[in-house]
This record gives C-alpha cells, structure tokens and sequence, in this order.
C-alpha cells in the first residue's frame, strides 16, 4: 500500500538534484579559495622564517623581512582599537539602554548604517581632509588610527547591540523594581553578562583595521621608513608608519625586480594573522556562549 | 508625628496606551498594614494598576496617565527621587527571575545600589529576608551559587527575598504563582501571612480563592474599571453589590 | 530596624555625580555616528568645493571618457570611463555573485545538517575576512595567470579579473544576510507546504523565495554596495587602462583605484586633487543610496 509510487520517485529524484545543485554552488566558492590559499603558502614557503617576521626590508625592498610593516600594523590596529571600542561600546549602550523609540533613534541607527557602508577610499578622503589637514595632524600614525577608528565603529556599535540585546529584558525590569538606576543596571548585569559578544566584535575589528589599505594610504602609512629592527617602540604617534597591507601593495605593484617569495611571504604573514585573529574571536564566542549564566 | 490616611489613594486614575484606555476612571484607597486583593480576567489592567505606583510604567512608548496616585501622602508623579519611591515599594512579577548573581548578591543587591557598604549589615540583611521568604534553610549551604539555577518556586522566593531586602512599606504581587507549582504557592501565601502585620499588601491574582484567603478587602477590575471593591466577605457572598461580581466569582464567566 | 531604613538612603554624592557624568558620555557618544556620517560628507566636500562650483563642467564629468588631468596642453576630467569601469566590474560581480550567494544561502538554510551549517557558515565569515589587498594580490598573481592560460588573452588584468574577484569578495555578504532573509521567514510557512506534499525545492522556489524577496534584494543591494565601493582589489586587479571597457578582456579602471592611484601624484588643493574629491562625493553619494535603500527594504520586512 505504501510502496513508492512514480510520482514519489521522481520527487525523491528532483529533491536530490536540488540538494545537488546548491551544494555545488556552496563549494563552487568554498574550494577555489582554499586552492588559492594553498598556492600562496607554497610560493611563500622559501621565505617563511622567523627571520622574515623580525627584519627589516633591504636594499630597497627586495629583501629581508617585514619587521617595520608589522610593527606598523599593530600600533594602527591598537592606537585605532582603543580609541573605537569606548566610542563604539558606549554608543551601542546608548542606542539599546537609553534611546526611546522616536525618529531621533531612527535617524541615529540609520547613520551607523551608512557609515558602516562607506567605500574605504572616502574614509582615506575624509582622514586626509579632516584630520591630517584641517587637524593639522599630519600625515601620521595618529591620524591614520583616527580614520581607521571611524572605519570600524559601526561593526563594534552593531555587534554590541547585539551582545547588549541578547541579556533578557526580565533581568533589567527586576533591577528597576528594587529602586537601581538605569546606569546602576547596565553596569552591574547588562555589561558584565555582555562583555562575550563584544569581546569578539572588538576582535574582528582587529582584522579589519590590519588589513585595509586605502584608509592609511593617505593619513600616514609611508612607502618606507627606516626604523630599528626588533625593537618594539620604534614609532612615535606623529610619525609616519609602514604597514603590512600597505607594503605588499608597494612591492607587489611599485617595486620591480622583486623575488617572488617576498610579496608571497608578506601576503601569507597577513592572511594568516587576519584569519588566526578570526578563528579567535570564533573561539572565544563558542566558549563564552557555554559559560552563560541564565 | 505620623501621617494618618491610606497608604495608597488612588482618584479617578485613567491610563491608555496609545489610543487604548486599559484603566478607565479608577478610584480606590488602599489602608496601612491592609491586604488589598484585586481580582479580574486576564487584560484587566491589574498589571497596569500596580506598575503606575512604582512608576516603571514610565517607560512604556505612548503611555498617557491621569488622575491621581498617592502613596504615603506623595503624589507619584511628583516624587523627588523615583528610586527612593521604588525602595518603598516592593515588586513581585508573574515569572520567576533570578539575577544572574550568586543567591547572596542577588538579595543584597538593592542595598548595595542603595548604599549599604558594611560587610555584616548585607550579612544580616540576607539572612534576614531570605528567612522571612522562607528560602533561607534550602539555600543557606549555598549562598554562592547562581541564582538562575534556582527552580521556580525557589527563584519566585528569592524575588520575594529581593523585595523585602529595601524595607518596603508597600508589597505588591502580581500574579506571583502563575509560573509556580501548588506547593510552593501555598508556602508564599504563609510567608504573606506572617508579612500582614509589618507592611500593606497589594495581591493582584487570576486566583479568586486565593484572594479570599489572603485579603481583607478585595476589588474586582474588569476592563479596566472597577466593578466593585469591598470588605472580602461582602464579595465573595450571596449578595455583593454588583451582579458581575458574583457571576465572576463563582466562574459564571472568566 | 530603624537605623537599617536611614542607611539605605545613603548613595555616596561622587557617586551620583560620576553616574550623570557617564550617562551624558553616553548620550554622547550615541549620537557620534550622526556626527562622523555629517563630517565625512562636510570634509570631503570642502576638498573639493572649490573647483566644484569654479570651473568643474558637470556635462564633461559625466558626458565624455577622457580623462587627461595631467596633460600639458588640454586638461579634460570626463569621468564616463571611469564609471564605465565600476558599472562593468560591479555587474560582471553580481551576474556571478548573486545566484551563487543566493544557492549557497539556500543550501546553508534549507538543506543542510547543523553540523555542516556551523562549519560552512565559519568558512564564509574566514572569507570575509580577507583583506581587499590580498584580494587584489590574488587576483594580480593567480587569477592573472589562470586568464592568460585559459583563455589566451595577452594580459590578465581587466574586467573578467577584476569581476571574479569582487565576486569572491561579495559573495560572503549576499549569503549572510540572504541567510537571515531565509530564516525570518515563519516555520509555519514551511511545515503547511510540507505537508500539502511538495518536494524541497518546489518550498524553496515557490513558497520561500517569494516570502522572503525583500530581504535577498537587501543583501544584493549591500552586495553591489560592497563592490561599488571596493578600491585595493581592483585597483590591482583590473589594470590601468583609462577606457570604457568593449569586451571582458579589456582593461578598465574604477572611480575607487583612480582616486587611489592619482591621490599621491596630484599637487595639493590643485583642480586635479579637487576632482579626486569630487569623485570621492560622488561615491559616497551611490553607496548612501543603496544602503539608504537596503535600510529601508530591510524595515519593511521588519513591519510587516
């Protein structure tokens, strides 16, 4: 009575295909990238090194390491970090805590939207203009931290309204009924029980900032600069910066001559600390989401 | 010298939400030391009724209120420090919540953000309250443990432990053992009892026995007006004032 | 019992204090947004402001693909190439994204076990990830390599590469939100189709595509967005040729990489350097739209 009928079979059949198709399409993205990513790390290979990480480029870029990018990179992600999570972290505060559902909230949710959509090459504009110029700033590593700060604000606002939004509504409401003020509230349940989820949007933000380019091209990241090798406060806050995303624009396009695994190198270092630093804030938030205490 | 008169006065209170009228034209006194049951269908505006008096309902997006609402001789609207008006009052809600701190902190938590500093006096006061809700011989070995792993009927005790831990002048419960089981609801209702003679209380309750248990007056919202309010046994008698009281009461509707 | 009621009135005065100082730190820092969103317009404007109202012919700009800035004799800033070079890249990554990006949102929400989800969905957030210069560098090295083996094109740098790359680059975000369009559409929605007996992707094609239409037109939205405003990788990745592209193996360049590749050589405050800026508005001025508009499609959905 039960035996399939043609009609079945070929539901059965169409059903497979569908699942088929889209799977294809899934790792139609998926594999090339990791053949990419393998091709890179192969080209590198020769040059991978500690070596590499601590010294200096030579002889007009077409040798020795990466150190001054490097360091570059990480006094921009975090001179750039702490001057965005605050802003970012109190914003979002704002925006689920305090703001009444008015056209004002509206207007205000809008604009972090649109800043989050802005190309990075109006944020380089904007930089230039506004803090290296008007600021009088500078090309430096201040005003390029600057501009990235405003860069990454709208994912911190975003994703700590979500970390904020996620602490149930009940919590807040039985804090009220014994007599705690809306600040007294954030600071001893909401923000504590919150601090996972803004944790890991803070995190990304770190790939971000140390992988964008066009940003710091124009507010202080530099062609090159000479700085001591392996010592870890050789920049100052008004002085100009190598980067690692900069420098693998520079000798992959400006510089010719350049041995092959050089740029390979340089793009594995970045591609490897960007996706590491992801695969931690991953991590944490898989973690964290276990230890929750409701 | 004491200020004499009720402890809560109430002059025809109206509330809407937007353009929905949830309490039409409420008035009602509520004595010193006097259980005051209020009882009516779901929608009634009883939830309503009790949060206008700590004022949490200030938050609502189109809230519009009304009329007159005194506690302890102080128009509420016109309190000077609205959270000092929430430590006098104390706020029992439907669900269970314990706070995402350890059974200790979550009872000395209002004192903390009062003020209370001194290690022994939030000692003293935990102790305190927890007996006084009945919870203290179930949880005292484990004080420190998070409180949202309480069962329900224990977390509904601890929000009754929390209430009583800012010395209230008012207890207000709204319908507290609708998420409880029928044990632990009878162990609230004793500690209420034992409560009567040290503080007013207000007992919202889709129960209507319960109300006739606990209260010495007993009013009966329907729609947002109420129907009638009068000693408990006038209401639930032969012959109260109004005839939907008695066909509510014995379950002729509802 | 007396004394215990006194002492509970007690907040400490700097603490009332530090607590109104933090809550208008709040408040203002909530408003920042709308204050960065101004000053980006306000100081990219300005830059360009000048040239802008004295001498910059808006009929050239948009009309005419020569683009001569720094000729000697006849200096033109007819930006039409340009613009044709960001239209040919951002549609060729679309063409590929969308239907991929949709499929893959599809397979992740619909026919896939938990375990697979979690795992696809961390992949895609990894390919997020990548940095538009690694991007750009992958499509200067291997994507370039690949187009002149296959296809026998004496250069590998133009439409074809620049569009392929977007597309990996677009695809995460057409995905991601395509995936959040799918799951806000009810259960109910598919367990009363599942149970009138329909396969999976008569669902998928005549219930939940339908249902959820204005969210997947807000991630491609968003997607063309994110390649309208992309700059590294297709500054490296498309070539230099200043021209309106007649097939996929030319090369084009994009408004993005020309304000990236001539910022650095244009004099300060010239008219050069000002209708970079004007580009820069321009720019701004698209994305402000689209993302205005998948803001608002977005809302829409929410109301409903």
């Amino acid at each position: 009575m039960f035996q399939a009928t043609s009609l079945t079979r070929r539901k059965q059949l169409s059903e497979f295909i569908a699942r088929m198709v889209f799977l294809l399409m899934t790792l139609l993205m998926v594999v090339p990238l990791l053949l990419i990513v393998g091709y890179l790390v192969y080209q590198a290979w020769p040059i991978l090194s500690l070596d590499f990480l601590l010294s200096n480029p030579k002889h007009g870029m077409r040798a020795g390491g990466i150190w001054s990018p490097l360091l570059g990179t990480i006094y921009l992600v975090v001179i750039s970090l702490a001057i965005a999570a605050p802003i970012g972290v109190l914003a979002a505060v704002f925006l689920n805590e305090y703001a009444r559902e008015n056209w004002f909230t509206r207007v205000v949710n809008l604009a972090v939207v649109n800043l989050a959509g802005v190309p990075s090459i109006v944020h380089a504009l904007f930089g230039l203009g506004a803090f290296v110029l008007f600021a009088r700033l500078g090309k430096s590593i201040l005003a390029a931290s600057l501009t990235l700060a405003i860069m990454t604000l709208p994912v911190i606002i975003a994703s700590t309204k979500e970390a904020l939004a996620a602490v149930p509504k009940a919590f807040r409401e039985a804090c009220w009924n014994v007599g705690a003020t809306r600040w007294q509230t954030i600071r001893h349940i909401v923000l504590p029980n919150s601090v996972s989820g803004i944790l890991t949007g803070v995190i990304l933000q770190v790939s971000r900032a140390a992988g964008e380019t066009a940003p710091i091209m124009f507010t202080g990241a530099v062609f090159f600069k000479a700085i001591k090798e392996g010592h870890l406060f050789a920049y100052g806050l008004f002085d100009q910066c190598m980067a690692l995303s900069m420098h693998l624009f520079t000798i992959s396009t400006q510089v010719p001559d350049v041995p092959k695994a050089l740029p390979y190198g340089t793009a594995v270092v970045l591609l490897s600390t960007v996706l590491a630093v992801n695969a931690l804030s991953i991590i944490i938030r898989v973690r964290l989401r276990s230890r929750r205490k409701w | 010298m004491v200020t004499p008169g009720p402890m809560v006065e109430i002059a025809n209170l109206r509330v809407r939400y937007g353009q929905r009228e949830v309490l039409k034209g409420i008035s009602l006194e509520v004595g010193r030391n006097e259980v005051l049951g209020i009882i009516g269908p779901a929608q009634s505006g009883k939830t309503t009724l009790l949060r206008i008096l700590n004022r949490t309902l200030d938050d609502v997006p189109g809230v519009v209120i009304t009329g007159v609402v005194k506690v302890d001789g102080v128009e509420v609207r016109q309190v000077q420090d609205v959270f000092a008006l929430r430590r006098k009052i104390g706020m029992v809600a439907p669900l269970p919540v314990g706070l995402p701190l350890s059974i200790f902190e979550n009872v000395a938590f209002a004192p903390r953000m009062a003020g209370v500093r001194d290690r022994s006096e939030l000692e003293e006061r935990v102790e305190r309250c927890l007996r006084q809700a009945a919870l203290w011989d179930e949880v005292k070995d484990r004080l420190h443990s998070l409180g949202t792993r309480l069962s329900g009927g224990q977390q509904q005790r601890l929000t009754i432990a929390r209430a009583l831990s800012h010395d209230p002048k008012i207890l207000c419960l709204d319908e507290f053992s609708i998420a409880i089981d029928p044990v632990t609801t009878m162990r609230i209702e004793d500690v209420l009892k034992g409560l009567r003679s040290q503080m007013t209380i207000i007992l919202a309750t889709n129960l209507v026995q319960q109300a006739r248990r606990l209260a010495d007056r007993t009013g009966f919202l329907l729609n947002g007006e109420l129907v009638e309010v009068d000693r408990t046994e006038v209401i639930f008698s032969d012959r109260p004032a109004n005839r939907r009281t008695y066909e509510y009461v014995n379950g002729i509707f509802g | 019992m007396e004394k215990a009621a006194r002492s509970i009135q007690n907040r400490p005065r700097w603490e009332v204090v530090a607590e109104t100082a933090i809550e208008w730190l709040i408040r203002l820092c909530g408003i920042s947004a709308i204050l960065f969103v101004f000053g980006i317009f306000f100081f990219v404007f300005r830059e360009g402001s000048g040239f802008l109202f004295h001498g910059f012919n808006v009929r050239e700009f948009f009309g005419s693909p020569e683009w001569y800035p720094n000729s000697q004799s006849h200096v033109r800033y007819g930006a039409l190439a340009l613009i044709a070079g960001t239209a040919s890249v951002t549609v060729l990554a679309m063409l590929i994204a969308v239907p991929f990006g949709i499929g893959a949102a599809i397979f992740i929400s619909e026919f896939c076990g938990p375990r697979l989800k979690e795992t696809l969905k961390i992949t895609i957030e990894l390919l997020a990830a990548i940095p538009s210069v690694v991007w750009g560098f992958i499509g200067l090295t291997v994507m370039n390599s690949l187009i002149i083996n296959l296809f026998g094109a004496p250069i590998g740098l133009n439409v074809l590469n620049g569009g392929l790359i977007l597309a990996l680059m677009s695809v995460p975000i057409i995905v991601s939100i395509g995936e959040d369009a799918l799951k806000a559409v009810p259960d109910s929605y598919r367990e009363a189709a599942l149970a009138l007996g329909v396969t999976r992707w008569q669902l998928v094609h005549r219930v939940l595509l339908p249902a959820a239409k204005n969210g997947l037109l807000a991630a491609v939205l968003l997607g063309v967005g994110r390649a309208v405003g992309e700059t590294m990788a297709v500054l490296m990745a498309t070539g230099h040729a200043v021209n309106i592209p007649t097939s996929l193996m030319d090369s084009v360049r994009t408004l993005t990489a020309t304000i990236a590749a001539e910022l650095g050589e244009a004099p300060a405050h010239s008219n050069h350097y000002q209708v970079l800026f004007i580009i820069g508005i321009l720019l701004f001025s698209i994305t402000f739209v689209v993302n205005l508009a998948a803001d608002l499609i977005v809302r829409g959905v929410r109301n409903k």
